[in-house]
């Protein structure tokens, strides 16, 4: 069996619920072909860095998969019919990531900007209890900030 | 190296991904891809970032998968 990578982008009007009973319907596609889901990772609503479809932001779900490439394919068929997901990349990878990935990580750091959605990994939970993205948040300020503060190096010696 | 003052002599800058505790590129990890990308959203070329010329490809791809999936704008406006 192979080794994949899965990122999907659900619209972000869908509540947090219906994200996760997705992912449980394309794990069990892909389980049904014979696959296996190493990991899930709810990246939560992220503000996007373009408009994709008119929504700012999108609810990120990654994949880890160890599955034959038929089972695969037929998942991603399904995230292709399926309006509630905008966009989703598939990528053969040599080895899967151990631990959160680089994501999840940096969105521990500044969690007061983002209204966090941490179910199904309690670990990582914000004390706040507060699931639904009905947080009060600013959606310009997170991406422009992060454009700007990191200046390329290497040009200033 | 860089200390010692001669004139007109610039120290070549190694890649930073090319030591052995370099960070891995990765398609996710934004903060790092950010800095490889000008304000405007564009790459920035290996001349200036010293990049080695196979680690430039990975982190284009890279970014261009980034983007793809929103975690990094296309262009800055």
């Amino acid at each position: 069996m192979a080794l994949y990578e899965n990122v999907f982008i659900v619209r972000q009007d869908v509540s947090n619920q219906q994200v996760e009973e997705l992912t449980t319907r394309f794990t069990e596609i892909l389980e049904s072909g014979g696959g296996k889901v190493e990991k899930t990772e709810f990246w939560g609503l992220r503000t996007m860095a373009y408009k994709i479809k008119k929504n700012r932001k999108g609810h990120y779900v990654m994949l880890n998969l160890d599955a034959p490439p038929p089972a695969v394919q037929e998942m991603e068929r399904n995230m292709q019919l399926n309006e509630d997901v905008i966009r989703h990349m598939t990528l053969r990878v040599d080895e899967l990531e151990e631990g959160p990935s680089a994501v999840m990580k940096f969105r521990g750091e500044r969690s007061r900007s983002y209204g966090d959605r941490s179910d199904s990994r309690p670990a990582a939970s914000a004390p706040s209890g507060d699931e639904k993205p009905t947080l009060p948040e600013t959606p310009a300020a997170p991406a422009t900030a992060e454009a700007e503060a990191p200046k390329t190096e290497g040009a200033s010696e | 190296m860089s200390t010692r003052p001669r004139p007109f002599f610039r120290r070549r800058k190694s890649c930073p991904f090319s030591s052995d505790s370099a960070p891995k590129i990765d398609y996710k990890d934004v903060k790092l891809l950010q800095r490889f990308t000008s304000e405007r959203g564009k790459i920035v070329p290996s001349r200036i970032t010293a990049v080695s010329a196979k680690k430039q490809r990975e982190l284009a791809r890279a970014i261009k998968r980034a983007r793809f999936l929103a975690l990094m704008p296309y262009v800055v406006e």
